[in-house]
């Protein structure tokens, strides 16, 4: 018996070092479908509380043409909330199951979220910086050994570049007029480069479980090294709008071809990891207050359907 | 907890006049209308498609991955069903 079962982990294995995709009907090893299910669920929770923070200011862009491109993005973050689900519903976990795991705080979602919008900057910042380190983290994910969660993540990505170029726009609009407006850019700057830092996760060395995800290519780099590439993309992108970035100990390294930048607050990161970040209740209230209040609908249109169903099977 | 979840849905999007359809992912919806609509929501918000297609997904069957090698490998050793078996002549034109 467990002859057999070691050599089904073999096999499996060996399909993953030749990049062959997992399918869901495929064996797979309990470990491999828990830790998917988790880490796209998780994803998914992301996406959808992701909304929050955004939809925050869709009655307050200042344009109709600003409006209507945020009001696309927060759809577009439904739409991977949706896609990342379905993956998951594929390794046998239920949608119900999922929500109910969100709503009760058993399962994770981005702690970036937890941190307030305060500023319309802050829309910029979040498309530009969030997005940003959200596209290194998801690009690498659209080459992952579980089939439909690689399929989730090349619809992602696709749609995902619009979502920075737009941030970075606002950006560029802001440090391009009044003072004023330029240092609304570099307060919101400020404010979210830390928390988007810590969006790559603890420290390689605090890391226990990158060793068997790597070799299962279900992350496909190490949390420093998406870090280290993060800063090394953006601070060029900071000069160019003329904004600086909150780190004194940022330096260009000669030897190492990038940036070295000072250590995150890792205090901090547990603290909101564990639920007492600044936005975490009002997250968790919007979206337990939304499925709820959503009930009523979800009834009502299964009722509508077994009424038309039967109607139909009667005539 | 009585039955809360809408069923499953796949989706099918042809994605210009002349290409088939082709699975792009699923959803849940309480019935055909919704699917269609949610479809058209959730898969096509970027011109992706101009017709699309659902099927409830328990009404999917599909081949079982145990069965593959018994399914599929006799189509492996038969060569000669591919044109590029066949050794044309230089001079031959047209075929």
């Amino acid at each position: 018996m467990e002859t057999v079962e070691i050599n089904l982990e073999e096999q499996f294995q060996a399909r993953i070092d030749a990049d062959i995709s997992i399918e869901p009907k495929d064996w797979m090893p309990d470990a491999y479908r828990k830790t998917l299910i988790r880490q796209i669920s998780q994803h998914a929770h992301s996406e959808l509380v992701g909304m929050l923070p955004e939809g925050n200011w869709i009655t307050r862009a200042p344009s109709l043409k600003r409006k209507s491109i945020l009001l696309s993005k927060v759809q577009d973050e439904a739409g991977h909330g949706l896609y990342l689900y379905s993956a998951a519903e594929t390794l046998g976990t239920t949608r119900d199951q999922m929500l109910a795991d969100l709503h009760s705080g058993k399962a994770k979602y981005s702690s970036i979220f937890n941190y307030p919008t305060l500023s319309w900057a802050d829309m910029g910042t979040v498309g530009w910086l969030v997005d940003g380190a959200a596209i290194l983290n998801q690009v690498p994910l659209c080459r992952t050994s579980y089939g439909p969660y690689a399929r989730a993540m090349v619809r992602v990505c696709k749609e995902e570049s619009f979502h920075q170029r737009q941030g970075f726009e606002i950006m560029q609009t802001l440090c391009e007029g009044t003072p004023v407006q330029k240092e609304m850019a570099q307060e919101a700057l400020n404010r979210w480069w830390w928390p988007t830092l810590m969006m790559f996760g603890p420290k390689d060395a605090d890391s226990p479980n990158t060793a068997q995800s790597m070799n299962w290519r279900i992350k496909r780099f190490t949390n420093d090294e998406l870090r280290q590439k993060f800063v090394d993309m953006m601070v060029p992108q900071a000069e160019f709008l003329g904004l600086t970035v909150p780190d004194p100990a940022l330096k260009w390294n000669e030897t190492k071809q990038g940036y070295d930048f000072g250590d995150v607050n890792w205090e901090e990161f547990w603290n909101v990891v564990k639920g007492n970040g600044m936005c975490n209740k009002d997250r968790l209230g919007a979206r337990v207050k939304a499925h709820e209040e959503g009930a009523w609908v979800r009834e009502a249109a299964l009722a509508h359907a077994k009424k038309r169903a039967e109607r139909a099977e009667a005539a | 907890m009585t039955q809360s979840e809408w069923p499953l849905w796949e989706v099918f999007i042809r994605s210009k006049q002349g290409l088939d359809h082709k699975h792009v992912g699923s959803l849940h919806a309480a019935d055909a209308t919704m699917a269609i609509q949610n479809a058209r929501d959730v898969y096509t918000r970027r011109l992706e498609g101009i017709s699309i297609w659902v099927v409830e997904s328990k009404h999917v069957h599909a081949s079982n991955p145990d069965d593959a090698e018994a399914f599929f490998d006799p189509a492996n050793d038969k060569v000669y069903r591919h044109p590029t078996f066949y050794d044309v002549p230089a001079s031959i034109k047209h075929m």
